[in-house]
């Protein structure tokens, strides 16, 4: 029976009516995987596809994982923050609070042997993958034990065992590297698909239309995804583009506008597109989301956009608290078990960053490694590019 | 006229002058290339040819028997002049294309018209037919999208082939391969490797103009992480591009505009060049002449004047442009102690200067002159052909030069 989503403006809580397979016992519902169906509170927009339907699948299971994982992205974004103003993170930061509900539900739609690719505001989704806060703040502290080895920093993520490529500094580059990797999926035969993510800013890049014809001409697994939060750095979407409607960008390829702040519209949407990419070819997603922060840690945010805004859409939009709101309406849980969750999701975070804080920094041999495979490149080999022969000076 | 001599040992001075192979080798004369200009303007012809045809000396699968020590096995196949097929140097880089891809289903080539149409120099003819479509792929004109496919399919373990139809073209996709290609190895400390062979004729042809007449291993020499080779003849063409395709770390393949048409005669069996190591083509006494690619010819030619006057110069054709093969170099400078560098790069921030820097900070002691490094002009490259002579080095010019070091 499909339960209607509240509208998030108003407080009083409707009382749900309860599937026929659900327990109303409280205690147990954390593990419950019945399926409840919840209906997304805004319609999708759809250009050359059908759009998939309102009602989403889900489950007290899954709900309650939402919560937890955008709640441990959340706190790991302001931590972030913090350590940047303590001088700890240095160079660019790109956080991501606001735009948390992408990542769990694009994760939730998909295998890990689907890839995902995305630019530099890349840690929730590095989180999402199924990498460890601690690699993270490792990471972004320049530390040995990082996931990138200290090496990459904030804006080189990288996790190839769950299909995690990064992790890119240049806008728009990172489009037809996804297209490759989606081309290396229809190469191998393998029945995943790749999301290639981008944002507003890098839309208007002519390298995303390139490889959006190659994707197209040649029926590859691509799921280009625009999370639009509305600003290039400090340019907002209608001082440059003169056409914002990013999902009908792709004239010839598909595209479908989902709100971007709802978990669930985006499990559905990414499920689709899913989908569709593995029988028709390409497909644009635009993801209507938000960020809380400026651009970067370097950027207040607040020059070019009122602190009303900002604050308007954290209390009407807030992908967190919808999802609170959710659970507590259905019953999934309590106010207090919330806050206890998030009390241990702070608790872990901050054992994140005293560990990593503890992390050694790299040797300076490692200014060195990884340059090329068998480093260095001084090296001479045989034939067959086996037995080493000779190093040149 | 020059003797290829296939070492490839660093320290060994092969003294075979073998006048057999001189005539095999065509010198890249004007009546010769005007062949190869014809065939550029008039290569719509090709393309309805359906059907395979390879070059003259091409053999499809024949004998892929490795050599044990292949390396040193050339130098016996140089010496025979009864095993071994001639072909021509384009020709030579689809075979060890051909063998590459027969060897290893992750090769794959990506470029403009290099399926149906067979390559705008014939480099990949025939192979679309054989392996399809999907393993040589036709793509739209958009080189920095392309070569960031090819770099994204390398990061999952594919083995892209990509080409540039002119290397001048490769400057679209600079950002991909300078932060791509080259760096997300160290940047994804060490979890990616990039496989990619990005090759393509560059270098200045018979007045293509400015655009078409680029030298982009000066631009592309300072990104880390890549390597550079340049290829000059048929033997060592096949050879690193066989080499390029096996190695782990992406290689930039230079090839020349002009050279496509070289016959040489090449062993039949299989074989791989190293990718760091510079070739000995001529050794001598007097002075070092280091070159590359197309110039190598230019001071061949400007080595038998030299001969005829009494000098013995050592030439070394250095291949690898990046990394410097410091170790065949020095070895000659400790013998000669004077080097002039030939090279087509312009002057300003061009191989040669990178070289000279390397020479004079490791081999100071041992030089009894300074370097002297012959480029091309500072100049966007002119359409007329007088003027193109002379922003180019010429064989002349190598003369002089070589006989003001050794007073």
């Amino acid at each position: 029976m499909a339960l209607s989503r509240l509208s998030s403006r108003s407080n009083t809580f409707l009382k749900p009516a309860i599937t026929a397979l659900h327990s109303p016992i409280r205690r147990h519902v954390s593990t419950d995987t019945s399926p409840i169906t919840i209906e997304t509170a805004v319609p999708f927009t759809s250009h050359l596809c059908e759009s998939p339907s309102r009602s989403v699948e889900t489950s007290s299971e899954e709900i309650l994982a939402f919560f937890r994982d955008m709640a441990r992205m959340r706190r790991m974004e302001i931590a972030a923050d913090s350590l940047y103003k303590a001088k700890l993170i240095r160079g660019f930061c790109h956080l991501y609070d606001g735009q948390e509900a992408l990542a769990v539900g694009m994760e939730a739609a998909i295998t890990k042997k689907d890839a995902i690719i995305t630019s530099y505001r890349d840690h929730c989704t590095f989180i999402g993958r199924g990498g460890k806060l601690v690699d993270a703040f490792s990471e972004l502290m320049g530390r040995k034990t990082g996931c990138s080895h200290g090496k990459g920093g904030s804006m080189h993520f990288y996790k190839k065992d769950a299909s995690f490529y990064g992790g890119h500094g240049i806008v728009g580059a990172q489009i037809p590297l996804g297209c490759g990797l989606a081309f290396a999926q229809k190469y191998n035969k393998d029945e995943a698909v790749t999301f290639t993510m981008y944002g507003d800013g890098a839309a208007n890049q002519g390298q995303l239309f390139e490889a959006l014809n190659i994707a197209a001409l040649w029926d590859l697994p691509a799921i280009l995804v625009c999370e639009n939060n509305h600003y290039g750095m400090g340019t907002a979407t209608w001082r440059s583009a003169k056409s914002p409607a990013y999902f009908k960008r792709g004239d010839y390829v598909p595209g479908l506008k989902v709100d971007g702040m709802d978990a669930l519209a985006v499990k559905q949407a990414c499920k689709f597109a899913k989908e569709h990419a593995l029988k028709n070819g390409p497909i644009i997603l635009e993801m209507d989301t938000y960020r809380y922060h400026g651009h970067s840690m370097s950027d207040p945010g607040s020059t070019y956009r009122t602190r009303d805004e900002i604050s308007g859409v954290r209390q009407v939009r807030d992908p967190i608290e919808r999802v609170r709101k959710l659970l507590l309406s259905h019953d999934i849980a309590t106010e207090k078990e919330l806050k206890d969750m998030e009390k241990e999701i702070r608790k872990e975070v901050d054992d994140a960053v005293a560990q990593a804080k503890e992390s050694p920094v790299p040797d300076s041999s490692e200014l060195f490694t990884n340059m090329y495979v068998k480093d260095c490149g001084v090296e001479s080999f045989g034939a067959d590019r086996k037995d080493l022969k000779v190093t040149l000076p | 006229m020059s003797s290829i001599i296939h070492g490839a040992g660093a320290a060994t001075a092969l003294s075979t002058f073998n006048p057999v192979d001189s005539k095999k080798l065509v010198s890249p004369s004007r009546t010769n290339l005007s062949v190869r200009s014809q065939r550029y303007i008039v290569a719509g012809s090709d393309a309805s040819k359906k059907k395979k045809s390879f070059g003259s000396g091409l053999r499809v699968g024949h004998s892929q028997k490795l050599i044990a020590n292949a390396a040193v096995a050339t130098k016996e196949a140089d010496t025979s002049a009864s095993t071994g097929h001639e072909l021509l140097l384009f020709e030579a880089l689809q075979e060890g294309l051909e063998e590459e891809m027969d060897r290893d289903a992750n090769v794959c080539v990506m470029g403009e018209d290099v399926g149906h149409y067979g390559g705008s120099y014939k480099v990949t003819k025939g192979l679309a037919d054989k392996f399809g479509d999907l393993r040589v792929l036709d793509t739209p004109i958009c080189e920095n999208a392309f070569t960031g496919m090819g770099i994204g399919a390398a990061m999952t373990g594919l083995r892209p082939v990509i080409e540039g139809m002119n290397m001048g073209f490769l400057l679209l996709a600079f950002n991909q391969i300078s932060n791509n290609c080259g760096m997300l190895h160290y940047t994804s400390g060490g979890q990616f490797t990039i496989p990619v062979v990005i090759r393509g004729p560059g270098g200045v042809g018979r007045q293509l103009g400015a655009e078409h007449s680029q030298r982009l291993e000066s631009y592309f020499q300072s990104i880390p992480g890549i390597q550079m080779v340049a290829c000059s003849t048929p033997y060592n063409a096949k050879g690193l591009m066989k080499a390029a395709i096996r190695s782990e770390n992406p290689v930039i393949l230079f090839e020349h505009v002009l050279l496509y048409n070289l016959k040489e005669k090449i062993p039949d069996e299989e074989y791989i060049c190293n990718l760091e190591e510079a070739e000995m083509v001529r050794p001598g006494e007097h002075i070092t002449i280091l070159t590359y690619s197309r110039m190598r010819y230019h001071v061949m030619q400007a080595a038998k004047t030299l001969v005829n006057k009494g000098y013995d110069p050592e030439v070394i054709d250095i291949r690898s442009l990046k990394p410097f093969d410091l170790h065949t170099i020095g070895n000659s400078v400790k013998k000669t102690h004077r080097v002039l560098i030939v090279e087509e790069c312009m002057r300003t921030g061009g191989i040669g200067a990178s070289l000279t820097a390397a020479i004079n900070e490791n081999f100071h002691d041992y030089l009894d002159a300074p370097v002297v490094c012959l480029s091309s002009q500072d100049v966007p490259t002119p359409y007329a052909g007088t003027l193109e002579e002379w922003t180019v080095v010429q064989p002349a010019q190598i003369v002089t030069a070589v006989e003001q070091l050794c007073q």
